[in-house]
C-alpha cells in the first residue's frame, strides 16, 4: 500500500483505498463463514496439523485457506504489538528491538507460523491503545502483559493465558514489617503509586480509604523514583515487574506480603478469530512440551532472583 | 454513549479536580506574572534582569520539562510536597512567564506621556505604576491575558499526568486503558469537560473586554 502511493494519482488512491477496504471486509466475512461452515471436525484436523508443525518447528504449514494463519504464513511476516517500557516482558533495547518474555512468546507463535523472528514487525502498544490497534488492524496480535478480563473480551479475543501473574506491593526496604499486604493500606496516610490506566491501579482502589492516596504515573519507573524520594510509600503492580525493581536495588526496596490477585496474561487478537486463537493455544502447548516455553522464561523474567518457573496455564475457551 | 451516562460521576469528579488545579494556578500565575511584569518595567536593573531572564527561560522551555523538574527534581533536592502542589507549582511558574509578557504589553500600550505626567506631578514609581499606568494597562491586557489563561486551563491536562491524578484526562485514561472502554465516547466526554471550563471563560473574558475596553 505504502509502496504504491507515489505511483497512484490522488483520485486513484482514494478509489483504491475504497476497493481495498471493501476487499478486506469481504475476506473477513468469508473467513467467518468458512469457520461456521467447516464445523468442528475440520477445525480439529487443522489444529492437529498446526500443532505438529510447531513441534517440528517447521516452515509454513498447510493452513486452511482464508484463515489468519494461512494469510500470515503466506505473507511471511507478522505484526506484533508489545510494550517497549516493561522490564522483563517487553523492553526496547538500545537498537529499538524489544526484549522480554512477551517478546519470546510472540516469537514462539511466529515460529509456529513459519515466520522467523527477523520477519516480525514490532509495534509499541502501551496499555491505552491495545484494543485500538487490534480493532483498526494495525497489528495481527498483541502480547503486552495483557490481563484477560471481560470488558476487554467484548472488543477483542484472547488466546492463552500464557502466564499467570499476581499483584503485590513493593515498599522501601525495612518497611515491609509495617505494610504487610493490601489490608494495611486502609490507613489514609499511606500513599500508593501505580501506573495510569493499568489493571493493578484499578484493583488497589478497593483497599484504599480514599482515592487521594493513589498517585498515578505513565510508567513504573516514575513510581520507583517517588518511592525513593519518600513521596509515596508503596508501589503496586504485578509481582514479576516489582521483582525486577527489587533485584536491581535490594538495599532500597522490598516486596511486602503475598500476591493478592490473579492476572492471567493473554495474547490479544482480532475479535472472533477463533481459529487463530486455537492455533496460538496449541502452539503454546507444544512449546511447553518442547521446553521452549520454560526456556523463554529463563532467558528473560526467570533471570530475576525470586521468580518461579511458570507452568503454562490451562487455556481459556476461544470465543 | 452509555459510557458517559454510566460513569457520569467519574467525569464530574474529574471535572472538579481539573477545576481545582486551574483555580490555584490562576491565582498564583496572575500574582506572580504581574509581579514579574512590574519588575521588568521597574527602574531597578537587577530586578529587570531577573524578570527578563525568568521570562526568557520559561517561554523557551516545554511545559513537560518544567513539570518534570517540579515533580521529580525538586524532591530530589529536598523540596518535598504532595504531587498535587508540585504540579500546580510547575504550571504556575510556567504560566507566570506568559502572564508577565501579556501584562507588560499592556503597560507598553499606555502612552509614555502618562507616566511622564505622573512623575512630573511628583508621584513615586509605585504610585505612577499603581495609580496611573496599571489601571489603564490592565484594561487593554484582557484579550492577550485571556488567551494565556485559556491556554493554562488546557495545560492543566498535562499536569494531571505528573502524579496529580483524578483530573479529567486521567479519568479518560482510567476508563479506556484499565476498564477497556472504547476510546471515542470517553474522549468526547473528556473533551466536553474541558470545553465546559474554557468556553464560559472565553465568554466571561469577552464580556469583561466589552465593559472595560478603552476607546482610543
Amino acid at each position: 500500500m505504502t509502496a504504491r502511493r507515489p505511483i497512484l494519482g490522488v483520485a486513484a488512491l482514494s478509489a483504491a483505498a475504497l476497493v481495498l477496504a471493501a476487499c478486506g471486509g469481504g475476506d473477513g466475512d468469508a473467513a467467518a463463514e468458512d469457520t461456521a461452515a467447516a464445523g468442528g471436525d475440520t477445525a480439529a484436523t487443522e489444529d492437529a496439523a498446526g500443532g505438529e508443525e510447531t513441534a517440528a518447528a517447521g516452515g509454513a504449514g498447510d493452513f486452511a485457506e482464508g484463515t489468519t494463519m494461512a494469510e500470515l504464513a503466506e505473507a511471511g511476516t507478522i505484526r506484533v504489538g508489545t510494550k517497549f517500557d516493561q522490564p522483563l516482558f517487553g523492553l526496547a533495547n538500545l537498537e529499538g528491538t524489544p526484549e522480554g518474555f512477551d517478546v519470546e512468546i510472540a516469537k514462539i507463535i511466529a515460529e509456529g507460523l513459519g515466520i522467523s523472528e527477523d520477519n516480525i514487525e514490532w509495534t509499541e502498544t502501551p496499555s491505552a491503545i491495545r484494543e485500538e490497534v487490534l480493532e483498526t488492524d494495525q497489528v495481527d496480535m498483541v502480547v503486552a502483559t495483557y490481563t484477560i478480563n471481560d470488558e476487554r473480551r467484548e472488543r477483542i479475543t484472547f488466546a492463552g493465558p500464557y502466564y499467570e501473574a499476581g499483584q503485590t506491593l513493593m515498599v522501601r526496604a525495612g518497611e515491609e514489617s509495617e505494610i504487610t499486604g493490601p489490608d494495611s493500606l486502609s490507613d489514609e496516610s499511606i500513599r500508593v503509586c501505580s501506573v495510569e490506566g493499568s489493571t493493578p491501579s484499578e484493583n488497589i482502589r478497593e483497599y484504599l480509604a480514599s482515592d487521594d492516596q493513589l498517585t498515578l504515573f505513565g510508567t513504573y519507573g516514575e513510581c520507583v523514583d517517588s518511592l525513593r524520594n519518600n513521596q509515596v510509600d508503596v508501589v503496586t503492580t504485578d509481582n514479576v515487574i516489582l521483582l525486577g525493581f527489587v533485584s536491581e536495588s535490594p538495599e532500597e526496596f522490598a516486596i511486602a506480603g503475598e500476591t493478592f490477585t490473579e492476572e492471567p496474561y493473554g495474547v490479544g487478537i482480532e475479535k472472533g478469530d477463533v481459529e487463530f486463537c486455537e492455533f496460538i493455544n496449541e502452539t503454546l502447548a507444544a512449546a511447553e512440551e518442547a521446553g521452549t516455553y520454560v526456556e523463554a522464561w529463563n532467558s528473560t523474567a526467570g533471570a530475576i532472583e525470586g521468580s518461579e518457573e511458570p507452568v503454562l496455564p490451562e487455556p481459556d475457551p476461544c470465543s | 454513549m452509555d459510557i458517559l451516562v454510566d460513569n457520569f460521576d467519574l467525569f464530574v469528579a474529574g471535572f472538579f479536580r481539573s477545576l481545582e488545579i486551574i483555580a490555584y494556578t490562576l491565582v498564583g500565575c496572575l500574582v506572580l506574572g504581574s509581579l514579574l511584569a512590574m519588575m521588568r518595567v521597574s527602574p531597578v536593573p537587577p530586578l529587570q534582569r531577573f524578570a527578563s531572564g525568568y521570562v526568557g527561560i520559561v517561554r523557551n522551555s516545554p511545559l513537560t520539562v518544567m513539570l518534570f523538574v517540579t515533580a521529580f527534581v525538586l524532591p530530589e533536592l529536598g523540596f518535598n510536597a504532595p504531587f498535587f502542589w508540585l504540579g500546580v507549582l510547575g504550571l504556575t511558574l510556567y504560566t507566570a512567564g506568559f502572564v508577565c509578557e501579556a501584562v507588560r504589553s499592556g503597560i507598553n500600550s499606555v502612552p509614555p506621556g502618562q507616566a511622564e505626567a505622573a512623575r512630573s506631578v511628583g508621584l513615586t514609581f509605585g504610585q505612577t505604576l499603581g495609580e496611573v499606568v496599571m489601571p489603564q494597562a490592565l484594561r487593554s491586557v484582557v484579550p492577550p491575558l485571556g488567551s494565556v489563561i485559556i491556554a493554562m486551563m488546557k495545560n492543566s491536562a498535562v499536569v494531571g499526568v505528573f502524579g496529580v491524578g483524578g483530573d479529567l484526562l486521567s479519568v479518560g485514561t482510567r476508563l479506556t486503558s484499565a476498564q477497556g472502554f472504547a476510546i471515542t465516547w470517553v474522549l468526547i466526554g473528556v473533551w466536553l469537560g474541558y470545553l465546559a471550563i474554557t468556553l464560559p471563560t472565553g465568554a466571561l473574558l469577552a464580556a469583561i473586554e466589552r465593559k472595560v475596553a478603552i476607546v482610543r
